[in-house]
């Protein structure tokens, strides 16, 4: 748990729900918070829920697809699930299009996207 | 005839007044029967607009006035800071351009987003940026 934002652990999967609006430099430890998570835990996979968010400014927008590439160079594949319409809309209507990240509509695809079999 | 129904100021002077004035927009645009959609975009450009003023003006202050031209309700925000202003205004509003550690899609992006986008600007002196988003007919 860091600040009020749980890291948990499913398999080899980390899932980083954001349920809080993020300022910015809470948003940048959580960041470096997930890293380390990363590390700890051996994992080979992290899910950032963003359903929580109802918009996404370019900050935000930056932190994301920037922890997404330094997961990756870690070895840790990144999924961002529940992007909602209206923060879709804002970011590609302000030009930002987040190259290099992967998306899934909701947790559900997302973990099936990672390879996680879930059971019906 | 644009008539202001309610006019606050904020002042911008730390980081979380990024959040503290966004915050005060998505309220106000709530109330103001803009859809989610709206509500969204003038919020992100706040946030965008706010932080400009924030980094490289070091503060300043936001004015949120609820706006009606009689038909529909809208909300204008401006924000003024006395920092080092914009020399290439041209280059930074096409996009791609920032002095500081940001994405440069700050001022370009937040001009899309909004219905009514205006901008002085003086080297030296400072900027001022004012907004509009109205809500659908």
């Amino acid at each position: 748990m860091i600040g009020s934002v749980p890291i948990l652990r499913i398999g080899r999967t980390l899932l980083l729900s954001i349920q809080l609006e993020l300022s910015d430099a809470v948003a940048e430890t959580l960041q470096n918070d997930v890293l380390l998570a990363i590390e700890k835990h051996g994992t080979s996979s992290l899910v950032i829920d963003i359903t929580g968010f109802d918009f996404v400014d370019t900050y935000v927008a930056r932190i994301l697809a920037e922890t997404s590439k330094m997961a990756r160079l870690m070895g840790t594949e990144t999924v961002i699930v529940g992007m909602r319409p209206e923060v879709a809309a804002t970011l590609v209507r302000m030009g930002y299009t987040m190259e290099g990240v992967r998306f899934a509509l909701d947790l559900d695809e997302g973990l099936g996207l990672l390879g996680h079999v879930i059971a019906r | 005839m644009v008539e202001v129904i309610s006019r606050v100021e904020v002042p911008i002077a730390c980081e979380d007044d990024v959040v503290v004035v966004r915050r005060r927009v998505r309220v106000l645009a709530g109330q103001r029967q803009l859809d989610s959609f709206a509500v969204a975009a003038v919020t992100t450009a706040t946030s965008e607009l706010v932080r400009n003023v924030f980094v490289h003006a070091g503060g300043g202050k936001a004015i949120l006035e609820e706006v009606t031209d009689g038909t529909r309700y809208g909300l204008r925000a401006t924000f003024i800071d006395e920092g080092p202003g914009i020399d290439d205004l041209e280059r930074v509003l096409r996009g791609g351009y920032s002095t500081a550690h940001t994405m440069g899609l700050g001022l370009s992006g937040s001009r899309r987003l909004v219905d009514r986008f205006e901008i002085e600007t003086e080297p030296g002196k400072g900027t001022c940026v004012k907004i509009e988003k109205w809500a659908p007919f």
